[in-house]
């Protein structure tokens, strides 16, 4: 390790150490410091600019501090931006919100928590909202850790709301079935019969002595479909086999990456509304007024696309200033 | 112990992001042991909802009729483990075949139907419906279909109206990849908020 380096190390781990055990808790910018913050951003994406220009190109990591910062601070920062809620993210929150009480929707869990931050925010404004309308729910899994983020968003609707905890009875409002492999075999069984394809539920309770499973037997007893999807399987699976063939109604919640392969099906009328990313996600807590994480990110979301933007701007005007310079 | 686990996470998690500055040894042995920790709790997994819950709690199912229907998957399963020995290790094409059967066959009518047709019939559809709106959104949709046809299509040398018609159907391509790739820098911003969420909020408790 170089001389730079080991410094450069030593400066971080005590930086973090200080923020640790030194740092006021909760920390927040006052707005004369937000912006004061904004203005030296610009201030350093003006110099980068002007050395790009003169022929002296930043390296890529300037790039990464920069994304990254962008990406911290708003987090310290007390303003909110205004989030327009888009059509689709509408028509699914009017889906749900026009189910009766006593409804059943069946949500699938198939992500990890790699994409937890785009989606957990949707799962637990989704399941506080069911709770809170009495809505049952049947939480399903087809990645293997999908049931634990289902668990964990059950969790995150009783701390919000203690309440909850003494009126919401496992078995009976909702159940968790688990995990199950096969990919899109499962959704094809499931609509079939439920039971074969989870004979027992997560805590190994036999799927008859479930009261809330009592009669369901197959999607045709299952008001709504919920996927939560982050990859294969997901959205495209449940629509292909549940959907087309089944006839279930079904609305999404995917990552961003995720969202433009799911458009067609929003079109096509396939399914009913989606949430795309965590845009989607903050849009779904307004709608649904349980205010989250994903609210909470937007700023952050926002800083961090504005950085991006400008960096393509400099390699653009670099870009042509040099051709210019080679004509 | 919670507070271990979260000191241990962190560490973890700067580990990996050390990679951004270059390759080096705590990022090596972070990605090395979360590679070994996978490993193991897929297996572990497996164990439990395949091999316990789903066959060895089906089996047992005495209300099921159709349980030994489990034996063909634990016998094609079984197979597949005989890749390991060279003489025999022919019959784990059966269970292959078998999956590589079922799937291709599922997803010819699937893929078929909700990819191909589905789309299809929800692009061909009056263009003059709904407000002025949903007129210039239909007209879109149709021109972009129509050109980005004509830009694949390769019998006809790309000329005249033709080739304006590519030329479009290629712009439309690069609005469409530009989209994709403002969604994927969207997505990888929100795990890297996840992680610096952890870190300042877990971690260091300086969120609110």
């Amino acid at each position: 390790m170089k001389r730079g380096e080991l410094i450069a190390v030593i400066t971080i781990v005590c930086g973090l150490l200080a923020c640790k055990f030194l740092a006021p808790k909760p920390l927040q910018f006052s707005p004369a410091v937000s912006l004061w913050i904004i203005i030296l951003m610009a201030l350093a994406c003006l110099i980068i600019l002007y050395l790009s220009i003169k022929g002296k190109p930043i390296e890529r990591r300037v790039v990464f501090i920069f994304v990254g910062v962008s990406l911290i601070l708003p987090f310290f920062m007390q303003f909110r931006l205004p989030i327009k809620v888009s059509p689709e993210v509408q028509a699914s929150y009017d889906v749900i919100a026009a189910l009766p009480p006593g409804s059943t929707v069946l949500v699938s869990f198939d992500y990890d928590p790699p994409s937890a931050p785009e989606l957990q925010p949707m799962a637990d404004a989704f399941v506080k909202y069911a709770f809170e309308h009495d809505l049952k729910i049947i939480l399903v899994g087809l990645w293997p850790q999908g049931p634990q983020q289902a668990d964990l968003s059950v969790e995150a609707a009783f701390a919000a709301n203690p309440a909850l905890r003494e009126k919401i009875r496992y078995g009976i409002d909702y159940v968790n079935l688990g995990f199950q492999s096969g990919n899109e075999f499962v959704i094809l069984r499931m609509g079939e019969s439920f039971k074969a394809m989870f004979p027992v539920d997560q805590r190994y309770t036999l799927y008859d002595s479930l009261p809330l499973m009592k009669n369901i037997r197959n999607f045709s007893n299952v008001d709504l479909g919920f996927n939560l999807s982050a990859g294969r399987p997901g959205t495209t699976e449940w629509v292909q086999v549940a959907v087309d063939r089944y006839h279930l109604k079904m609305t999404a919640g995917n990552t961003a990456v995720q969202a433009p392969l799911v458009y067609p099906f929003l079109k096509s009328g396939q399914i009913i509304g989606m949430l795309g990313g965590m845009t989607g996600a903050a849009e779904f807590e307004i709608l649904t007024e349980k205010p989250g994480k994903a609210m909470t990110y937007m700023l952050s979301q926002t800083f961090a696309h504005v950085i991006v933007m400008v960096f393509i701007v400099i390699g653009n005007v670099v870009y042509f200033r040099s051709r210019k310079e080679q004509a | 112990m919670e507070a271990f686990g979260i000191w241990l996470a962190a560490l973890f998690t700067i580990g990996i992001i050390s990679f951004l500055y270059k390759d080096n040894v705590l990022y090596r042995v972070c990605e090395s042991v979360f590679v070994g920790v996978s490993a193991g709790y897929w297996f572990v997994t497996y164990f439990w909802d395949n091999l316990y819950r789903k066959f060895y709690l089906g089996i047992n199912d005495t209300t099921n009729p159709n349980r030994f229907f489990l034996w063909v998957g634990v016998i094609l399963g079984v197979l597949m483990l005989t890749r390991l020995s060279g003489k025999i290790g022919w019959l784990s094409r059966w269970p292959l075949a078998f999956v590589v059967g079922a799937t291709a066959g599922l997803y010819m009518i699937a893929f078929f139907v909700s990819n191909a047709m589905m789309q299809v019939s929800s692009t061909i559809m009056p263009i003059f419906r709904g407000g002025w709106p949903m007129i210039i959104d239909n007209t879109i949709l149709a021109l972009g279909v129509v050109c980005g046809l004509v830009y694949f299509f390769f019998s006809k040398e790309h000329k005249g109206a033709f080739g304006a018609a590519s030329t479009l159907g290629t712009w439309f391509l690069m609005v469409t990849f530009g989209a994709s790739f403002g969604y994927t820098v969207m997505s990888r911003m929100s795990l890297m908020l996840g992680r610096f969420d952890f870190l300042f909020g877990s971690w260091l408790g300086m969120l609110k």
